[in-house]
C-alpha cells in the first residue's frame, strides 16, 4: 500500500515539521498492556536516534499536512510560500508509525498539522489519527498532538483522551509582535486552548479521585515553544512570559527556538547570517535555573540586564552580580546553596549533600566525585581552605567580580558570540 | 604486602570476603586468576570459591545496605571490567566493618563503584535507544548489538513490556548469547553453529531471503525521515557524536548503509 509517492510526501512534511523543536517523550509512566503495542518511560524519556544537527529523534515528528490557510512570517508553511506541499493519508501515517515503533525506531507520534478548511476541520482529523492508533492499532505509545488555535472544546475534549502531551506554541512572547507577523492569530488564539487543556486536565485529576480507572486526560501536559530572535523582544520578555507558564499547573516544557531564516524575502524579518545558537543556549540554561535551581525570573534578568550576557551562563553571570553571596563552605550549607555556585549542578549538589554526613569534603573530593572546579573555585570553600595555614584563599571576593570575568571566559566563547553578533556582509565576486 | 587472587566470579569475590575476615587480615590486592603479581608479594592466598561461603556473604550484604546499593553492586558487576574488583572488594569489606556506606562518594572505593555502575546503566539506556529491529518472514523481530558492558540482562524487561505481542530476538555478537522472546517468556539463546545464523553478525543486517518483503522499505522510510528531519543551518556533528557515539553505528539502520 506504501509506495514510493509515501517517501517523497513523508520527506516533505518531515521537513516542514522540523521546525517545532519540542522533543520529549517524558513526563508519563505507562506501562505495557496485554493486547497492546507500547509503553512509556516517563523520566527523561528515550532519544532513538540524533540527527546530523545533534537534535534528538524520539516521536516521529511529521505534519499531517502542509497546506495551510494562515500567512504567518515566520513559518516555513505560510500559504505565500513557494514550497512543495504534501498530505499524508490517515491509514499511510498510521502504518507508518505502527511499522516505525515495532522497530524500536522511536518512541511514538508527535502529530502537527497545517490549518486546512477551518481549525475544526483539521483539529478532527488530529484527533481521528490519535483515535485509530489506540483503538484501531491498539497502540499504547506516546502521542504529542498540536492543538489546533480556534478549534471546538469538544474535540479538544477527545483528542486530550488519546493524547500523552498536547501543545499550543505562542510562537512570540509578545502580541503586538505576533500581530506584526502574523496579522490573522492573536495572544487570546493561543491561550484559550492552553486553558481549555489546563481546565480538562484538572477536572481530570479530580474525577480520578474518585473513579480510579477514570481513562487520563493528557497525562504528559503541555508544552510550547517561543521563537527566539525574529523579532525584538528581550530575554527578560521571553522568560518572564516561560515563567509565567512555568506557573500553570500543566505547562511541563517550553523551547526555544533560534529563528532561522526560512523567508528571507520577508521585509518584516531581521536578515541572520546564522540562527542565534548561542542566544538559545543562553535561554535554556536560564529556563534550567527556574526548573531546576530554584531561582526566579527576576533574579536572571531585571531592568539593567534585560538580556542575557552571551559570554558566560546565567548562573555565574548572577553568582558575579552577587558576590556578597559568596564564598559557600560546601561542608555547611544547604542543597539550595549549593545550587548557586557556578559550576555545581543538580547531581554534584546531590553527592555533596550525601557525603558530607560521612567526613568533611576537600576540594580533592569535590575533583575525584566530578565536580567542575574551573568555575567552583572561586566561589566555594572547602575544609582544607579554611585553614589558618594552608592555601591562601583566592575568592570572588578577594578577586573583585570584575577581574574574576575575564578569567572565566574562554577564547573560543568568544569567537563564537562575536560570529552570532556581527552582521556579515558578503560581497559579490 | 597480603595479596588475594579468586576465579572472576561474584561467587568467588564473596568467598574472597568471607576468608579475609576469618582470616582476621586486609589483603591489599585483590587479582583474578593470571593477572601478575606485583613487585613485593610476600603472602599470597588462593581463594578457593564456595557458595555457601558466598550466600552468606551476600545475605550479610543484604542486611546493611538498602535495596538501590545492593542493586548498584549487581549493576556493576555487569560491567565485566578487571579493574572493578579491587574496588567492589574493598567496598564490601568496608561495608562489614562500618556499616551503610553506600552513598559516602568521598571513599574511593564507594565512588569507583557507583561510577561503574553508572556508566553500564548508562549503556543499558543506550540500549534501549538505539537497537533496531528488523523483520522476519515469519514476523520474528530481530536486532544484533555488542555493547561494551553486559547490559541484556537489564534490558529484556523493557522491550518485554513494550514489545508484549511481538516474538522478537536481541542476539550479542561480543558475547555470543541473546534472549528470545515468544509472546510468552523470554528465554536465553545460544547458537550450536554461529556461521549458519541467517544475519550479518559485523552489521546486524538480515540475509534478504529470511527479510519480510516490506521491510526494505521502511528502512528506506526511516533513512529518509532521518535525513529530512535535520536542520542544515543547524549542523552540529560533534553533539551527535557525543549523544550517539560511533561504536553503536554499525547495527543502525540510519547509519550503516
Amino acid at each position: 500500500m506504501l509506495t514510493e509517492k509515501t517517501m517523497e510526501k513523508l520527506r516533505i512534511l518531515a521537513e516542514s515539521a522540523k521546525y517545532d523543536v519540542s522533543c520529549s517523550s517524558s513526563g508519563t509512566v505507562r506501562k505495557g498492556k496485554t493486547g497492546m503495542v507500547g509503553s512509556t518511560v516517563g523520566g527523561v524519556g528515550i532519544c532513538h536516534s540524533f540527527a546530523d544537527d545533534g537534535r534528538c529523534i524520539s516521536l516521529l515528528k511529521v505534519m499531517l499536512t502542509n497546506y495551510c490557510m494562515y500567512d504567518c512570517a515566520y513559518c516555513i508553511n505560510r500559504r505565500t510560500n513557494d514550497i512543495r506541499r504534501a498530505t499524508l493519508s490517515v491509514s499511510e501515517l498510521e502504518e507508518i508509525t505502527m511499522e516505525f515503533y515495532r522497530r524500536n525506531y522511536i518512541e511514538g507520534l508527535f502529530l502537527s498539522s497545517g490549518v486546512v478548511r477551518n481549525p475544526d476541520y483539521t483539529m478532527e482529523r488530529l484527533t481521528a489519527i490519535a483515535r485509530d492508533l489506540r483503538l484501531v492499532h491498539r497502540f499504547n505509545g506516546y502521542i504529542h498532538l498540536k492543538s489546533i488555535p480556534g478549534c471546538s472544546q469538544e474535540l479538544l475534549n477527545e483528542a486530550g483522551r488519546y493524547a500523552d502531551r498536547m501543545s499550543v506554541n505562542i510562537e512570540i512572547p509578545k502580541e503586538e509582535s505576533l500581530k506584526l507577523l502574523a496579522p490573522e492569530k492573536d495572544h487570546q488564539s493561543v491561550f484559550q486552548p492552553m486553558r481549555l487543556i489546563q481546565q480538562g486536565v484538572l477536572e481530570n485529576k479530580e474525577d480520578r479521585k474518585r473513579y480510579r480507572h477514570a481513562p487520563r486526560f493528557v497525562p504528559a501536559g503541555q508544552s510550547t515553544q517561543m521563537i527566539v530572535g525574529a523579532t525584538k523582544e528581550s530575554d527578560r520578555d521571553i522568560l518572564q512570559m516561560s515563567s509565567m507558564l512555568y506557573g500553570q499547573p500543566t505547562m511541563r516544557r517550553v523551547y526555544y527556538s533560534g529563528y532561522i531564516s526560512v523567508n528571507t524575502y520577508d521585509p518584516r524579518l531581521p536578515i541572520l547570517k546564522q540562527p542565534p545558537l548561542v542566544r538559545e543556549n543562553r535561554l535554556y540554561q536560564a529556563d534550567w535555573l527556574l526548573r531546576f535551581y530554584h531561582f526566579n525570573v527576576e533574579e536572571i534578568v531585571d531592568d539593567q540586564h534585560a538580556n542575557l550576557d552571551l559570554e558566560i551562563d546565567p548562573k555565574l553571570a548572577w553568582a558575579l552580580r552577587h558576590p556578597e553571596a559568596f564564598p559557600i563552605d560546601i561542608n555547611t550549607a544547604d542543597y539550595e546553596q549549593l545550587l548557586r555556585v557556578p559550576g555545581l549542578g543538580t547531581k554534584s549538589a546531590w553527592l555533596i549533600v550525601n557525603s558530607r554526613r560521612f567526613n568533611r569534603l576537600t576540594s580533592y573530593d569535590l575533583r575525584k566525585m566530578g565536580v567542575v572546579m574551573k568555575k567552583a573555585k572561586y566561589f566555594i570553600t572547602c575544609n582544607e581552605l579554611t585553614d589558618g595555614y594552608a592555601v591562601p584563599i583566592v575568592g570572588i571576593n578577594e578577586l573583585h567580580p570584575e577581574r574574576l570575568r575575564p578569567l572565566l571566559v574562554s577564547k573560543t566563547q568568544q569567537k563564537r558570540v562575536a560570529e552570532e553578533r556581527q552582521l556579515k556582509l558578503e560581497f559579490e565576486e | 604486602m597480603t595479596v588475594y587472587v579468586f576465579d572472576g566470579t561474584m561467587n568467588g569475590l564473596l568467598t574472597a570476603v568471607f576468608d579475609a575476615f576469618a582470616l582476621h587480615e586486609q589483603p591489599q590486592q585483590l587479582l583474578m586468576k593470571g593477572d601478575a603479581l606485583p613487585l613485593f608479594c610476600d603472602h599470597t592466598y588462593q581463594v578457593t570459591t564456595d557458595g555457601e561461603k558466598a550466600r552468606r556473604v551476600w545475605v550479610g550484604l543484604e542486611k546493611r545496605l538498602p535495596r538501590e546499593a545492593m542493586k548498584l553492586i549487581s549493576v556493576s558487576w555487569l560491567s565485566e571490567l578487571r579493574e572493578l574488583n579491587q574496588p567492589l572488594f574493598l567496598y564490601i569489606c568496608k561495608v562489614f566493618r562500618h556499616g551503610n556506606i553506600a552513598r559516602n562518594f568521598s571513599d574511593v572505593d564507594v565512588l569507583a563503584v557507583t561510577n561503574i555502575a553508572r556508566r553500564v546503566l548508562h549503556e543499558q539506556l543506550r540500549m534501549k535507544q538505539f537497537i533496531r529491529f528488523q523483520k522476519a518472514k515469519d514476523g520474528t523481530y530481530l536486532t544484533v548489538v555488542s555493547p561494551d558492558h553486559n547490559v541484556l540482562p537489564l534490558i529484556t524487561d523493557h522491550f518485554q513490556d513494550r514489545f508484549n505481542d511481538q516474538p522478537w530476538l536481541i542476539y550479542d555478537a561480543r558475547r555470543h548469547y541473546g534472549y528470545y522472546y515468544d509472546g510468552g517468556t523470554v528465554i536465553r539463546v545460544t547458537f550450536e553453529d554461529e556461521a549458519a545464523v541467517p544475519f550479518d553478525l559485523s552489521n546486524g543486517k538480515m540475509d534478504a531471503e529470511v527479510l519480510s518483503s516490506d521491510d526494505a522499505l521502511f528502512q528506506d522510510l526511516w533513512r529518509t525521515y532521518f535525513k529530512a528531519i535535520c536542520i542544515k543551518e543547524r549542523m552540529n556533528p560533534k553533539k551527535q557524536l557525543s549523544d550517539m557515539p560511533r561504536r553503536y553505528w554499525k547495527y543502525m539502520t540510519e547509519k550503516n548503509e
